[in-house]
């Protein structure tokens, strides 16, 4: 099964909202991943759909490498499904080949050469593009007869993000592909996926810490909080959920007060007279208007801030919530 | 791209500029989806969604099979739009600016004024003084 290429300039598939007219690459329904007493997963329902970039995004421990293992079935579910191109993943070598998952700090036998790695990846992936791999490894400037164990964690890295791209699998999973990586790597990462992308469109999904590094490459973001996805919008919309406010003091104060925003700070400075702060809320005509009467600056913050922001509150209402149940 | 306003956005300005500059003549096409998001390292579909925006004001059109082309009288309504725009976007922060510093109406005027002249002056062949 080959992904049909974009002819050049056909830009007819291309409005960005237009998604779920074919069906989903990932269904994941009801799923639940307990370690003992931790609930890794709580509830998770997701619907991925095919040529779409996702960035996995969340604090350490979110359960983000668990959710993502869930997917290929590497990590059973304690309860709920996982279905990738309508079928069952688990120990199903015909879904499996279409799908590649480099873990965060992938290892390869440690005797193992860079072109054996290679080789290996091309017998077990259906859509490997040898030629691409080879350009590559000269890209990342990996020797290929050095030894795994001989690489250093940014070339691992590296090897592990040539895999992942040069399998050109319809589901592409990539667990915090950064390790060790050079801005310049990383910078060739991004160029190599994008372009990559644009011929051959297929479903990536990227974790990662380095929010606003990659944000602007991506279709849709998801949150994943405490197990729970609490947010999962198109990059665009989830910038909206969050926002700066700064000005004088009194000022600011006046207006959280009278629109009710102040129980929705999720961080705040002040030098002098003047502060800044963060509201984890989408921001309503009312409040912006109130903002100008007072004279206060509202701008759109990055969506790193507004990762930030959402996981500095729900820490404080998951808690909450623990409490209720 | 900076964070302050949507991305498409950003890429429709930046085309628009070009057409205004003349980088890209009427009839002249203009690079790919694919090409603008390599560019500027951001989503196809996010590239797709700024040019889009340019073929519903009527600025782009596309040749099916072949790519994306300014439209005839795209430079008009640009010039249209931007001057309909720009006492929100220039003339606005500059009163509120000349307030700030204390600028009477007549101080604002004469710098403008001057700066004017300047720029229509600089446009014309002239000899370089140092």
């Amino acid at each position: 099964m080959t992904t049909a290429a974009t002819p050049w300039g056909e830009t007819s598939r291309v409005p960005a909202d237009a998604g779920g007219t074919e069906a989903p690459a990932v269904v994941v329904r009801g799923l639940n991943r307990r370690f003992g007493k931790v609930r890794a997963l709580r509830d998770v329902d997701l619907e991925l759909a095919p040529g779409r970039i996702y960035g996995l995004v969340g604090r350490n421990g979110a359960g983000k490498t668990t959710l993502l293992s869930t997917l290929v079935g590497q990590v059973l579910p304690s309860s709920g499904s996982v279905e990738l191109f309508g079928r069952r993943s688990l120990e199903n070598p015909a879904v499996l080949a279409r799908t590649v998952y480099v873990r965060d700090h992938q290892c390869y036998p440690d005797d193992m050469r860079v072109r054996h790695v290679l080789r290996a990846a091309g017998h077990a992936y259906l859509g490997w593009d040898e030629e691409f791999a080879q350009r590559l490894v000269a890209d990342f400037r990996l020797s290929p007869k050095a030894r795994c164990k001989k690489l250093s964690t940014g070339q691992r890295t590296a090897l592990g993000i040539i895999v992942g791209l040069a399998s050109r699998a319809e589901l592409t999973i990539l667990d915090e592909p950064y390790g060790g990586l050079d801005p310049v790597a990383r910078g060739l990462f991004y160029d190599r996926l994008l372009e990559d992308f644009a011929e051959h469109p297929r479903t990536v999904i990227i974790s990662t810490h380095l929010v606003d590094e990659i944000a602007d490459l991506l279709n849709e973001v998801i949150l994943l909080d405490d197990g729970v996805v609490t947010l999962h919008e198109s990059e665009e919309q989830a910038r909206e959920h969050a926002y700066r406010l700064a000005g004088a003091e009194r000022d600011v104060e006046r207006l959280l007060e009278s629109t009710g925003a102040g129980e929705r700070v999720s961080r705040r400075q002040s030098v002098g007279s003047m502060t800044m702060v963060v509201v984890a809320a989408p921001l309503d005509d009312a409040t912006e208007t109130l903002a100008r009467e007072l004279g206060l600056e509202v701008e759109p913050v990055s969506l790193q801030e507004v990762v930030a922001a959402m996981g500095t509150l729900s820490v404080t209402e998951s808690t909450a919530q623990e409490g209720a149940l | 791209m900076d964070d302050s306003r949507p991305i498409f956005q950003q890429v429709a300005d930046r085309i628009s500029s070009d057409i205004l500059a003349g980088t890209y003549g009427e009839e002249d096409q203009v690079p790919s989806t694919n090409e603008i998001a390599l560019f500027h390292r951001i989503n196809p579909a996010t590239a797709g969604k700024g040019v889009n925006t340019l073929v519903t004001r009527g600025i782009l059109y596309k040749r099916r099979g072949i790519g994306m082309f300014v439209a005839t009288g795209a430079r008009r309504i640009l010039l249209e739009e931007r001057q309909a725009q720009f006492v929100r976007d220039y003339v606005d922060p500059l009163v509120a600016e000349a307030r700030a510093i204390g600028f009477t109406a007549e101080d604002a005027l004469r710098v403008v004024g001057r700066r004017l002249g300047a720029a229509t002056a600089a446009g014309e062949p002239r000899k370089e003084q140092s």
